[in-house]
């Protein structure tokens, strides 16, 4: 005996969907997903967390793709929170970047100790879209929330024996647990030359996508210079220091033939172990062979007359 | 209670010696699988788009680190079954060695591959001229023969030698150690694990030998 079920009526789908909304569909779900996550980012985001709806853009700005935000949350080297990829944004999520206060120290006019909120202050905020190329061979696109380095450092005033400027990340072990390991030695210092600070192109970084900076790009305030593999962009910063001499850096102390005090991205220069001719682009599918690093990481326009003269093997 | 505890030792010598039936229709279905599952994960997570920001680098590391962990697995076989008695795991040391092998394979292509895209110029440079490429290339090349002198066939032909063959294996899972401690930046946490591991292993051998002179 045969047994007959009636199929439901079949609704066709244009009767649900309006056509001009169906072929506009990719726009719609990326409004879509674009609100859900600004909705879901104001229910997480604590009391001190600012939104920058509107930027000035700076000139600088690449017009290369701009990572996601998954990407540039998900995939960090921020060994405070641990030394896998993922492991800052696991560990991460409980740091409390408030209160925050910085002090500057050193050979400057106008030293002081500064909560977070006044230091930033003086500074307008423009959106920067900057590269990072990593040390290890692999490269994002990041819009960077922040000021100039070289503004914020003028409010100092510098004295004439200020050739440097020493960067210190907090140090804590209790709410940086990565610190419970000495994987490197802590607190973690960056520094850079007087003139390559006062070079417009590095910036404090106080948020990421128009939003604030998450723990684990480094909140509440971060460096990033741009021509410079990542790990000389230190991350939560409580120090910074004018100096006669040259920084003593963290990754330059842990292996000093590895990694150099300048570490200015450069294709000819290899890392004694793995080549830098070329870099991983995150955000593309994994068949899509590399692509070749740029000298300056595409910055020497802006910073090629910085090392005029110097032997770059020899200052790597 | 008397019962109970023939019961189990019985259960027990049970398990020491699994008949040959046991071992081909239970065993090593049960071993192919298990030792597939890593891939087939990788597999599944390559198209679900699941390996994070840099699946790359996540291929890399997954199908290495299981070479390495089917070379030290490989080289357990036989400490364990001198501790336990259980002699079939004899029975399934061939498949788990080709397997590291397997994973070895996958890890040079996608060196090869995703990471060089063939770039051949730069491969050829990059193998003498890092040692951590030099000492992990190596260890790929020598399980080669292994591989290739795996068959029953083979181990007949090759007699003495084949056991002289194959005793290269320890070279290879030293190298193996090297190529991962020497590609890691600060954090040299895991490689050291793979070599205590492997540690462990020598010194149960090295006990063996003295034990039998």
């Amino acid at each position: 005996m045969a047994i007959l079920i009636k199929k439901p009526n079949a609704i066709k789908a244009s009767e649900i969907t309006p056509e001009p909304v169906y072929l506009d569909r990719r726009r719609f779900m990326q409004q879509s997903l674009a609100t859900g996550f600004l909705l879901a980012a104001d229910a997480m985001l604590p009391a001190w967390a600012k939104r920058w709806p509107e930027l000035s853009k700076s000139v600088f700005n690449t017009g290369d793709e701009v990572n996601s935000f998954e990407d540039i949350t998900h995939y960090n080297n921020f060994y405070e929170f641990g030394t896998g990829k993922k492991d800052p944004q696991k560990n991460a999520g409980s740091f409390n970047p408030r209160p925050w206060s910085i002090a500057v120290e050193g050979e400057c006019d106008k030293p002081g100790v500064f909560n977070l909120e006044d230091f930033i202050k003086p500074y307008a905020l423009e959106e920067r879209i900057y590269r990072l190329r990593c040390v290890e061979g692999w490269s994002m696109v990041i819009p960077w929330v922040g000021f100039s380095l070289a503004d914020m450092l003028k409010t100092f005033a510098p004295n004439s024996k200020a050739k440097y400027v020493e960067f210190t990340t907090l140090l804590d072990k209790s709410r940086m647990p990565g610190q419970k390991r000495r994987v490197l030695r802590w607190p973690y210092v960056e520094g850079l030359r007087i003139d390559e600070a006062m070079n417009p192109l590095p910036i404090m970084a106080v948020g990421l996508y128009g939003d604030t900076l998450p723990n684990q790009n480094g909140a509440p305030i971060r460096l990033v210079v741009p021509w410079k593999y990542g790990f000389k962009s230190i991350k939560s910063i409580v120090k910074i220091r004018f100096t006669e001499t040259q920084p003593r850096t963290t990754w330059n102390l842990s292996a000093p033939k590895e990694y150099g005090f300048y570490s200015n991205v450069n294709p000819i220069v290899d890392h004694p172990r793995w080549s830098q001719k070329k870099e991983r682009v995150i955000g593309l599918p994994f068949w899509a062979p590399k692509r070749d690093t740029e000298l300056y990481n595409g910055y020497g326009e802006q910073v090629a007359h910085l090392y005029q003269g110097m032997d770059l093997r020899k200052n790597f | 209670m008397r019962s109970l505890r023939n019961s189990r030792q019985k259960n027990f010598k049970k398990m020491k010696s699994l008949s040959q039936k046991q071992v081909s229709f239970i065993v090593k279905p049960i071993t192919f699988l298990l030792c597939s599952t890593p891939f087939l994960l990788l597999v599944l997570d390559t198209i679900n788009n699941n390996l994070g920001a840099n699946p790359v680098e996540e291929m890399t590391h997954q199908t290495g680190e299981w070479a390495l962990r089917f070379l030290l697995i490989t080289l357990a076989v036989t400490p364990l079954r001198k501790l336990t008695g259980m002699n079939w795991l004899i029975k399934i040391r061939r498949m788990l060695g080709l397997y590291a092998f397997f994973y070895a394979f996958m890890h040079f292509i996608t060196y090869i591959w995703l990471d060089q895209f063939f770039d051949w110029a730069e491969i050829l440079v990059d193998i003498p001229k890092r040692p951590f490429i030099t000492v992990g290339f190596a260890a790929f090349v020598l399980l080669i023969p292994l591989a290739f002198t795996s068959t029953n066939k083979m181990m007949g032909r090759l007699k003495k030698n084949w056991q002289r063959l194959h005793k290269l294996v320890y070279i290879i899972a030293m190298l193996g150690v090297l190529h991962f401690l020497w590609v890691v930046k600060a954090d040299t946490f895991e490689p050291l694990v793979y070599a205590v591991i492997l540690l462990g292993l020598f010194v149960f051998r090295a006990i063996e030998q003295r034990r039998k002179n």
